[in-house]
């Protein structure tokens, strides 16, 4: 009992201390300077462990004076743990950031911004896939980080369903959708979706309550963003999340064609060709397509090395369907390395942070086949290292060669945006609101930025 | 634990008048004073620490506007009035309303039942150990547990459903039925816990009570209501006091399974508290209605005590 009081009281004393030492606006990385010793990086992904500890003993080789110490934890835990490292100054020296974040981290001066380092160091962002090095870049126009990857959607659909249903991979790379009445996509859909008595979804006498494969899967109602749920859908209509991209300061939620697009999801849900909301809570949609109890599934091209898993399975891939302008659209979203502010070995830190970003690492992520890096060259090698796979990731980097994609909203209030869209597009999936109960939600969203 | 000085009989006052001598001096007593702070300060420091230095941050930055990352900045009332018109603060108090109506309900129901079973039937250790092994699993590890057997897909639950040709049902997916399974996860796991409380009050109830009731030809049903419920009554408050301000702060099943939906259905105040404090970073806000429930647990546990006489035993 003494023991844990005292220890208490070490603890209460290095909060305190940590308090004050995290005071002050942002502040400039740089590699100049000591850089040597023990730092901490933090990932979230475990696929990608394999990967970065090896890049992490490379960097040690080359670095004999600075170790790496990488830690994973699940998304969930990741980001409590970042808070809280944050606020009791033992947070990574390093870590894994994602743009729905890092707002709200650069409004704390959490992060260290990197323009220096770019600078002195000269670290080329033309090396990245276009765009990716923009989005680092936040509202005080400074850098927060270095691109590592990018991930686009495309869909997974189960190669044997659909050559019983008569469908060739070819249509299922060119099919069609719009708001009013799904085109070739939903009628693809229909006919995948098999009830209980073998009757297929769009066969008189089809039984949408007693449904044994949906024709699409689903994860969730994608809560404001929808980045694989709906998002593929929404930009072709040439709606967009905010009134600009990064740092939008107005959502636009209670658009007509967002609006039309949700309804017609939604719909699919009470035609029977995608299961209820309710069913998803519990087991993953991977998961549950790796059951075979879906054709196709909406989904990032993290997620390949997941779906491939499947014992029994055959997957193929497809491009998302092209939208009412012909065209094809996927959100573009990027991971970076951002800098604690509260590193005790800055210099040891933007050492890594610039490692990570360059073509040494990078090659090593793509040789790994888990994720497409963030270099144009690394990405390409990444895309041989898939094949030589057997998996052809052509309707990822479609997207990106064809540019059809659009950037993950990135603005400021991002968790409150999420509470309360989480509620109000949960309501609508379940089919508690109609899809006009989003303005309501919209004025509210943007009630936060006032 | 509390409980074994509210199942003994308490010391009359004039035992404890008449024990201590005359000749014991105010210094004697200034003396034990000085030892005694000195076993009770390891106890004290922690209860400061951790207990009553939180509390009083806590309120204090319940009148604030905190990022956590920046500094609090007071803001007087504003939390509490904005609390007062939050929909989804009431919605918070209903859900968990339900939860503790449904988990305190059946839990204390079936948590007799299987004392009464202990102390009457099963008296082999080995059983009674068994029932206890429910509580011994985290509770993180329960809530999964039946998060899996119970998912609407691939749950094994719903596949025997489906064997006996009952549709599958959406438990932690459907609005109606979230918060009852995840009363009845909790139930699970904590009625042999709560029964061997009720099993170790029933000890205290003196055995010739019974003889004599059963000489007298009282019924079970009669000996039941009359003599085992009344003399179990102050253990049967603590285990209700104790049971009901752990229910209202259920938090763990909740975080680990349906995060708050379908929509709000099941969005607990705990679960309120936390998201908007650390989802949201808004800890003045996130503060305030933890003084809100604070309170609310207060007035509870105080009413109960007071209509129920927890401080009486029937047997003096």
């Amino acid at each position: 009992m003494k023991k844990k009081a005292l220890g208490a009281i070490a603890v209460a004393a290095a909060a305190t201390l940590a308090l004050s030492a995290c005071s002050g606006g942002s502040s400039q990385a740089s590699s100049t300077g000591d850089a040597k010793g023990e730092i901490s990086y933090w990932l979230w992904d475990s696929n990608q462990l394999p990967a970065y500890q090896q890049c992490a003993d490379d960097f040690h080789k080359a670095n004999p004076n600075i170790t790496v110490k990488v830690t994973q934890t699940g998304w969930d835990d990741y980001w409590t743990n970042i808070t809280n490292g944050f606020v009791a100054g033992n947070g990574p020296d390093v870590f894994t950031d994602h743009l729905s974040k890092y707002g709200d981290f650069i409004k704390n001066g959490q992060l260290l911004s990197l323009d220096d380092a770019v600078k002195n160091d000269n670290v080329d962002l033309n090396q990245y896939n276009k765009g990716l090095a923009d989005l680092w870049v936040g509202k005080d126009g400074k850098r927060y980080g270095l691109p590592k990857d990018w991930d686009t959607v495309g869909l997974f659909y189960n190669k044997d369903m659909i050559s019983k249903a008569g469908i060739t991979a070819d249509q299922m790379g060119s099919l069609a959708w719009n708001p009013q009445d799904g085109g070739t996509f939903e009628k693809t859909i229909a006919h995948l979706t098999v009830d209980k008595n073998g009757k297929r979804g769009d066969e008189a006498g089809f039984d949408k309550n007693n449904v044994a494969v949906y024709g699409l899967g689903l994860a969730g109602s994608g809560s404001g963003n929808g980045q694989t749920e709906w998002s593929w859908l929404t930009g072709t209509t040439g709606w967009t999340h905010t009134d600009k991209n990064p740092w939008g300061t107005h959502y636009n939620y209670d658009d007509k064609k967002f609006q039309d697009t949700i309804a017609w999801f939604n719909g699919l849900i009470n035609k029977g060709y995608m299961p209820k909301l309710e069913t998803t809570v519990g087991a993953s949609m991977p998961d549950t397509f790796g059951a075979g109890k879906a054709a196709i599934n909406a989904n990032g091209d993290w997620e390949i090395g997941q779906y491939l898993g499947y014992k029994g399975i055959n997957v193929g891939i497809a491009p998302t369907p092209t939208g009412p302008d012909g065209k094809r659209a996927s959100m573009y979203n990027g991971l970076a390395d951002s800098i604690n502010a509260g590193t005790k070995n800055p210099a040891a830190a933007t050492k890594w942070v610039e490692y990570l970003a360059s073509p040494a690492c990078q090659d090593v992520v793509a040789s790994k086949a888990v994720v497409f890096p963030a270099i144009s060259e690394a990405t390409d090698k990444a895309a041989a290292a898939f094949k030589a796979k057997g998996v052809d990731v052509t309707p990822f980097t479609q997207q990106v060669k064809d540019n059809t994609t659009f950037l993950f909203p990135i603005t400021e209030n991002a968790a409150k945006v999420d509470g309360i869209m989480k509620p109000a597009m949960d309501s609508v999936f379940s089919g508690k609101s109609p899809a006009s109960s989003l303005t309501d939600a919209n004025n509210q969203v943007n009630a936060l930025f006032q | 634990m509390a409980t074994t000085s509210l199942g003994t009989r308490k010391p009359s006052r004039r035992e404890a008048d008449s024990g201590g001598p005359k000749r014991v001096s105010r210094r004697r007593n200034i003396g034990d004073l000085r030892v005694a702070l000195f076993f009770v300060a390891p106890a004290v420091l922690g209860f400061v620490l951790f207990y009553l230095l939180p509390t009083i941050r806590g309120i204090y930055l319940s009148f604030t506007d905190y990022s956590i990352l920046g500094n609090p900045v007071w803001v007087g009332l504003k939390n509490y009035l904005k609390i007062f018109q939050d929909k989804l603060f009431w919605n918070a108090m209903g859900v968990t309303l339900e939860y503790v109506l449904l988990n305190i309900g059946f839990q204390t129901v079936i948590a007799l039942g299987l004392a009464l079973l202990m102390y009457h039937v099963a008296k082999s250790t080995l059983i009674r150990g068994i029932l206890l092994l429910p509580y011994l699993v985290a509770n993180v590890i329960v809530a999964l547990l039946w998060f899996w057997m119970l998912d609407y897909q691939i749950g094994i639950f719903n596949q025997m459903l489906q064997w006996l040709g009952i549709p599958r049902v959406a438990f932690f997916g459907n609005e109606f039925w979230s918060i009852p399974t995840i009363a009845f996860v909790n139930i699970w796991r904590h009625m042999g816990y709560t029964a061997l409380l009720i099993f170790a009050g029933l000890q205290t109830i003196p055995k010739q009570l019974y003889e004599v009731a059963n000489l007298d030809g009282a019924s079970p049903w009669q000996t039941f209501w009359k003599i085992t419920m009344p003399l179990l009554r102050p253990v049967l408050l603590l285990v209700m006091v104790v049971t009901i301000t752990g229910s209202f702060q259920i938090f763990d099943t909740v975080a680990v399974t349906t995060q708050g939906g379908p929509v709000n259905a099941s969005r607990v105040i705990q679960y309120y508290i936390y998201q908007r404090a650390f989802s949201e970073q808004d800890f003045g806000y996130g503060s305030a209605l933890s003084v809100i429930l604070f309170i609310i647990l207060a007035v509870v546990a105080f009413l109960q005590m007071k209509f129920l006489r927890g401080n009486e035993n029937d047997l003096d």
